[in-house]
């Protein structure tokens, strides 16, 4: 399912003296099957176009296309039943959402309410748990005995098991060491391939945009600053890090290394691995290229 | 010169007497002065131990001094004064309705004098960069702001010992590169013992030791220096590797000879250079 948000504009509070300016001519295409990552400083916007993906907020100018449906600014929205479904959306700590007695009641919840029969919904909710690797012994268990981390995999398998077409993330790592980090993030991936999802994550980490995103937006005070894949946003790495933005370590270690060496290696490289590669042909193998 | 501030002795802890031990036997001091990071997966016992160190919670067995004074539930109100807790989520620590109220809150209950109350929250303010905020109220900081409040809260009731609980995790990368920078000054000008529990590895190999923990235990004890070369052991457990020392081993495996271990990009910079680039 395609979404694009267009000349989207977002004010809180309008007509009020709260009245704030969120957002401003923020337009971004996300055609169906892509992994977008936005990035930006708390307070740049992040979460007001977050909420916009699937219509939990609506624009106060311009407009957002999710799939068939167009959500302008100004007119009155019925129904939007249809969006929540095909867009799911991981909140930031999820785990702070769990309330049901039981995992199996927790992970239902979603889809009984979209309509799902119960025993339809148990169907879902078990390989929603397949999906987040736990096993189905749990669903039996309180939610609020697991641990931190198979508590943040339960609140994503009740999102899963909605089935949504597009899945959107915000900050889903925060607070997990790394090891945790990286399961989370290989298991958004695989599920992104498999069920050729869209997904948005949103994150602080340029190290995940660099490594699953095909495209990157970047967002500062309320406006696009920049957007293209990750090659285009990381080339120029200087003019990023001036703006406080972090770019990936390796990147960061090939700025410094052409500083060094007083020439630039003529393109970026995202992995140690291409990064080393390059280097190698230029200076143990002598290639000149 | 090592003189020990605080003084963990055989330290076993449970929540629930069916689960198991969330910290099994932990022995190990921390010295005035220092800055020691403990790190571990989640789940290993460092937040545990946070709190057994400021009398949130008290062990079943063994024994904390802090400064000389035994830890128990009649002494911890004076245990409290040596030691200052900044936490995880800035949201959650911040109690006064403008910075100013925040930080003077720990000192009236204290029941410091108006005169001096002031004089503490401005110095205090002042060492954390945020004296120009006295009035702001906390919804117009940003995370790293909030957090270099909850510094200044605790400084102004001059603790010697200050324990940071994740306290940068929630924070963007240049909060948490303001929350550090201002700890690393702290620690210069006072003498402060910093504890710092993290998962952030390029943060503890700043640290001048490093404690390692496993499944409620102290893993490994050492300089960065001495933890980082435990590499694949480290990944093992859950935890990463600084940046430096992945780069130096893709580099060695393309060919690249390199003669020591990296912590630093600078150093990893200059000896490529020297060593290949300069030829």
């Amino acid at each position: 399912m395609d979404i694009s948000l267009q000349q989207v504009e977002y004010r809180y509070q309008v007509n009020t003296p709260f009245e704030h300016l969120a957002i401003q001519d923020v337009s971004i295409d996300i055609p169906s099957g892509t992994f977008l990552a936005i990035i930006g400083h708390t307070g740049s916007g992040k979460s007001t176009v977050l909420q916009h993906l699937n219509a939990l907020l609506q624009p106060t100018k311009g407009k957002v296309i999710i799939g068939e449906r167009e959500i302008a600014a100004g007119q009155k929205q019925k129904n939007l039943k249809d969006v929540r479904k095909k867009v799911g959306i991981v909140f930031q700590f999820p785990e702070h959402q769990l309330f049901e007695e039981t995992v199996e009641k927790d992970i239902i919840f979603g889809p009984r309410n979209f309509g799902v029969s119960e025993a339809e919904a148990k169907r879902k909710a078990r390989a929603a748990l397949n999906s987040v690797n736990l096993s189905p012994e749990i669903l039996e268990k309180s939610p609020f005995d697991l641990s931190g981390g198979q508590m943040r995999r339960v609140a994503i398998a009740g999102v899963l098991a909605m089935e949504p077409d597009v899945i959107v993330l915000d900050e889903p790592t925060a607070g997990l060491d790394p090891r945790g980090r990286k399961e989370i993030m290989e298991m958004f991936y695989h599920l992104h391939k498999e069920r050729n999802l869209s997904t948005i994550l949103v994150t602080h980490s340029m190290e995940d945009a660099a490594k699953y995103a095909d495209r990157i937006v970047i967002l500062k005070s309320g406006r696009v600053m920049k957007q293209g894949t990750p090659e285009e946003i990381f080339s120029a790495p200087r003019e990023l890090m001036q703006l406080g933005l972090d770019v990936p370590e390796v990147v960061r270690f090939q700025m410094k290394l052409e500083e060094k060496l007083g020439f630039k290696l003529g393109q970026v490289y995202l992995s140690t691995e291409q990064l080393s590669d390059a280097l190698a042909r230029r200076f143990i193998r002598g290639d000149q290229s | 010169m090592k003189n020990p501030i605080v003084s963990l002795k055989n330290i076993s802890f449970q929540y629930d007497p069916e689960e198991r031990f969330a910290l099994e036997d932990v022995s190990f001091d921390i010295y005035e002065g220092e800055w020691l990071a403990i790190v571990g997966h989640n789940g290993s016992g460092k937040s545990t131990m946070a709190k057994l160190l400021n009398g949130l919670q008290f062990p079943q067995h063994g024994e904390i001094a802090v400064a000389g004074i035994k830890l128990t539930e009649e002494s911890v109100w004076d245990i409290r004064k040596y030691i200052g807790m900044v936490f995880q989520n800035p949201d959650n620590q911040f109690v006064g309705s403008t910075v100013e109220d925040d930080v003077a809150f720990g000192l009236e209950n204290n029941g410091v004098p108006r005169e001096e109350m002031v004089q503490r929250v401005e110095d205090s303010l002042k060492r954390v960069k945020m004296d120009k905020f006295l009035h702001q109220e906390p919804h117009n900081l940003s995370g790293g702001q909030k957090q270099r409040v909850a510094i200044a809260s605790v400084l102004a009731l001059r603790p010697a010992v200050i324990i940071l609980d994740e306290a940068t995790s929630m924070l963007d990368p240049r909060g948490r590169a303001e929350v550090l920078e201002t700890v690393r000054t702290l620690k210069g000008e006072k003498g402060l013992t910093v504890i710092s529990i993290t998962h952030d590895l390029d943060e503890a190999a700043k640290a001048d030791r490093i404690i390692v923990m496993n499944q409620g235990k102290v893993f490994r004890e050492g300089t960065p220096r001495e933890i980082f070369s435990m590499e694949g052991e480290l990944v093992q457990l859950g935890l990463d590797i600084p940046f430096a020392v992945k780069m130096s081993n893709v580099l060695r495996a393309k060919g690249f000879s390199l003669p020591k271990q990296y912590l630093s990009e600078e150093e990893l910079v200059t000896d490529l250079w020297t060593y290949h680039f300069s030829k």
